[in-house]
């Protein structure tokens, strides 16, 4: 941010806070594989009227980070987290950011907040200090006040310090973000700063927003991946009254006043598609995520195969399989452009203003700084909402027409250009000494990617190959887009890892329990599966037992999860889920009851890829593209929830809105096969495959 | 066609020339400006759209508009009283019965329809009557829990 653009901000008290990347990621052991700038990367303004205004690139997509990263502020600046107000994903106002993904918020971004707020708090101290002509060690900082505790009358407020003026300035040494055991905001369940608004329908999203003079745009769309457009007939489409066609190259789109004439003269247009050449489907991807897979990135090399097999009293080789997931938000990929003096305004539904920003900016040929992208709230993104498609389609549209265009996806575009959770083929070797203890881990990884790739467990020799997977896809090797999706990579991995744990467990004769404890030596790991077993109601066995009970567990960026599920089988194959209890330490949570909120929410949505969700396809084209065929979690399939936050005061705020989904596929995969003995490889755990393995295992 | 429809819109008579074959939904998005009611899949298989029409939850994605001549329709808009929140909203907010929130106004117009007709229901009949209801975000458990609340309240089922 320039000094100029502090201006309009308006008066007040500035603080920028030059944040050295490094500081922000001290004690947690590993350094981002993105570069944060180390230029000014976190805002607060102190307003005359004593309202503390807080400028983050993060976005809201109710996952809860507007109350959450409030509650930071809040406890380091020392006011009422009812006086700041959150300015969110606004690219004019907040500075850079990558993006709200990655359970990121808390754990990467939260410490960077936080420290500009420690800093704003001492330049507050040092302008009440000059005003009260009182050393400012000697001055005391609460709920918006600065006092000297020994003199009641030397007291001011945030309010007067800022009145009508504009100071920018930084304190020499910032003192130390404060200690969990002082926090007084941070913990608290504060109530959602964003409630009223959502339960009165007056939360503005995209599709929300309304500018005099705006069309709404439908887009000719081929039928199939890889498909051209050979030739387009729009003059049945142009008859509709009102009814605006526009071309610009191969984006041919109706506008209309009204969303549903525009998509009534849409199907008035005649297009012709050029197939692509047949290629392949949701059967044989799999074979091809190994024959056409870019070379490998080992991960993990340790110790010395050959000799974990010399060790080995039993080996196990399987392969895993799982589809293709969509995110299916609720809230499809919606934009709304206009310019206005060259100047290039879009509101978009996206988890990453400031690429759609690079997005816009390269596709209309235009300086970046000639383009904002504003955030109002944004219905769920899950990693599908990155790219900004629509927020390209909306301003090239604005131009095209010189008015406000609205560029709303609707559910058949939303499953079509849909970044799909990869599919994924992961062979994984493993072995057991007549001890139970694993000796060797060996694990190719075709398509996932390399997140919960790595075992967990404490094995002498290992080996993890990675070939490609959801970041940046080798061209050919998936069939249309493909990306993050809530927690990527890791809800592959650990269905592959944890039902090739439980399938040695069995071997060795161990309760899959005793196994996995028997090679954890982790005590965070130990600590939240034993916290699990305990409030499940964990009797040990071996499996199959015929109670239909199983366990999976695993870590995600410093938080750590254990998940135990009991499911009933029906003879046609058809699984429900009972009871799922999930213990997740993940270090201070800021917010408790957001964070078992979450919890609750990834085991719901994990219950989708676990039992059903799945994209067919053929030839490039998708099968699936409503919610009659493509099923997600519904009311009926709801088990009972549990959800523990395990107390964990010695490790700073880590990751909350991924962790508990990871143990999914797993755990219900585990829970099959102890209710039937069926072994189970492929994701999602359907009743055809779950009555093919039961007949498999008779 | 385009005709004069009228109907009663979260209390006040509504009067409107518009194609009767067009759906509730964009009319109310677009010509009465009310977005709290979402688009969600346009097929009534999600229920983001859901309103009440004569006391009975339906989905405004899938009602021509001229079927409301004389019926009485009742919006995300209308559901809380002119003092305050409805039960409902209330439950929705201290069971945190949300997180995305585009699924909510559908979900408490699903709710209240279900609490106008079935005034005390089992946790089987919630589930069962919101079934239709999608959420992404994975709410369910809150949502079901925030209804059975709303149903012990005075008001919560008017």
């Amino acid at each position: 941010m320039r000094r100029r653009d502090f201006v309009k901000l308006g008066a007040g008290i500035v603080v920028a806070c030059r944040i050295d990347p490094l500081w922000a990621f001290q004690g947690r052991g590993q350094l981002p594989r993105f570069n944060y700038p180390t230029d000014f990367n976190a805002y607060l303004r102190v307003g005359g009227d004593g309202r503390v205004t807080c400028y983050v690139g993060k976005v809201e997509l109710g996952q809860g980070s507007m109350t959450a990263l409030t509650q930071l502020v809040a406890e380091e600046l020392s006011v009422a987290p009812a006086s700041i107000d959150m300015v969110m994903g606004d690219t004019d106002l907040c500075p850079w950011d990558l993006g709200t993904f990655g359970s990121m918020c808390i754990p990467v971004f939260g410490p960077v907040l936080r420290r500009a707020a420690v800093e704003a708090r001492e330049v507050l101290r040092e302008l009440a200090a000059e005003r009260l002509q009182v050393p400012a060690a000697s001055l005391e900082v609460k709920n918006g006040s600065i006092f000297d505790p020994r003199d009641p009358e030397k007291t001011v407020t945030f309010a007067s310090l800022a009145d009508g003026k504009a100071i920018t300035r930084h304190v020499s040494v910032v003192p130390p973000l404060k200690d969990p055991a002082s926090f007084s905001v941070i913990g608290q369940s504060l109530p959602r700063r964003d409630a009223t608004e959502k339960v009165t329908g007056r939360a503005k999203y995209s599709g929300d927003l309304r500018l005099p003079g705006m069309l709404y745009a439908k887009i000719v769309r081929p039928p199939a991946h890889g498909a051209k457009q050979i030739r387009v007939d729009t003059s049945a489409a142009a008859s509709v009254q009102g009814a605006l066609v526009v071309r610009d190259g191969d984006l041919v789109a109706v506008l209309h006043e009204q969303p549903d004439e525009a998509a009534r003269a849409l199907a008035l247009i005649a297009a012709e598609f050029e197939r692509g050449a047949a290629a392949i489907d949701d059967l044989t991807i799999f074979d091809h995520l190994v024959s056409a897979a870019p070379a490998g990135q080992q991960i993990v090399g340790q110790g010395n195969l050959v000799e974990g097999e010399r060790a080995a009293s039993a080996v196990f080789e399987e392969t895993f399989l799982n589809a293709y997931v969509a995110h299916a938000t609720m809230e499809t990929h919606t934009a709304l452009a206009t310019i206005d003096g060259g100047k290039v305004t879009v509101w978009a539904s996206t988890q990453a203003p400031f690429m759609v920003k690079t997005q816009v900016a390269d596709s209309l040929g235009v300086p970046p700084d000639r383009v904002r992208i504003i955030t109002p709230f944004v219905g769920g993104g899950f990693g599908g909402k990155t790219m900004g498609q629509q927020a390209v389609e909306a301003a090239r549209l604005a131009r095209a027409t010189g008015r406000p265009v609205q560029v709303a996806f609707d559910r058949r575009e939303e499953f079509f250009y849909d970044t799909f959770r990869p599919a994924a083929t992961m062979k994984l070797k493993a072995a057991i000494d007549g001890a139970g203890k694993i000796v060797l881990w060996s694990a190719d990884v075709y398509g996932a990617g390399e997140g919960g790739a790595a075992p967990i467990y404490d094995i002498p020799h290992q080996r993890v190959v990675v070939y490609g997977g959801w970041q940046a896809p080798a061209p050919g090797l998936h069939p249309f887009g493909v990306g993050a999706w809530r927690a990527p990579a890791f809800n592959s991995n650990t269905f592959a890892r944890e039902l090739l744990i439980d399938r040695m467990a069995a071997s060795a004769g161990l309760d899959p329990l005793t196994f996995r404890l028997n090679n954890l030596s982790d005590p965070r790991m130990r600590r939240v599966l034993q916290t699990a077993a305990d409030r499940f109601g964990w009797v040990p066995s071996k499996t199959p037992s015929g109670r239909g009970v199983g366990m999976a567990c695993g870590v995600y960026s410093n938080t750590y999860v254990a998940t135990f599920a009991e499911v009933t089988v029906d003879g046609s194959g058809q699984v429900r889920v009972k009871r799922v209890v999930c213990a997740q330490d993940m270090g201070v949570a800021v917010n408790p009851q957001g964070a078992r909120t979450q919890i609750e929410g990834a085991i719901t949505m994990g219950l989708g890829y676990a039992l059903s969700e799945e994209i067919r396809f053929r030839d490039g084209e998708i099968a699936d593209r409503g919610f009659d065929t493509y099923r997600i979690p519904r009311f009926s399939w709801l088990p009972k929830i549990d959800a523990i936050l395990v107390d964990s005061p010695d490790v700073p705020p880590s990751a909350g809105g991924e962790p508990a989904i990871i143990c999914m596929g797993a755990v219900i995969g585990n829970a099959i096969h102890d209710a039937t003995g069926g072994r189970l490889f492929q994701l999602p755990l359907t009743p055809a495959r779950v009555r093919e393995a039961r007949m498999t295992h008779l | 066609m385009v005709s004069t429809v009228s109907f009663t819109l979260n209390g006040h008579r509504q009067r409107l020339s518009v194609d009767e074959d067009r759906r509730l939904l964009w009319v109310l998005r677009t010509d009465l400006a009310l977005t709290g009611t979402k688009f969600g899949c346009g097929h009534g298989s999600c229920g983001a759209c859901t309103v009440i029409v004569d006391r009975r939850a339906v989905r405004s994605c899938q009602t021509p508009v001229g079927t409301l001549a004389g019926k009485d329709v009742r919006t995300i808009e209308g559901l809380a009283p002119a003092d305050g929140l409805h039960p409902l909203q209330r439950a929705f907010i201290e069971h945190q019965a949300y997180q995305c929130g585009f699924c909510t106004s559908g979900m408490l117009m699903a709710a209240y329809g279900l609490l106008l007709n079935v005034p005390h229901p089992s946790a089987a009949d919630i589930v069962q009557r919101m079934d239709g209801n999608l959420c992404r975000c994975g709410s369910h458990t809150r949502i079901v829990a925030a209804i059975n609340a709303a149903s012990r309240e005075p008001g919560g089922r008017s």
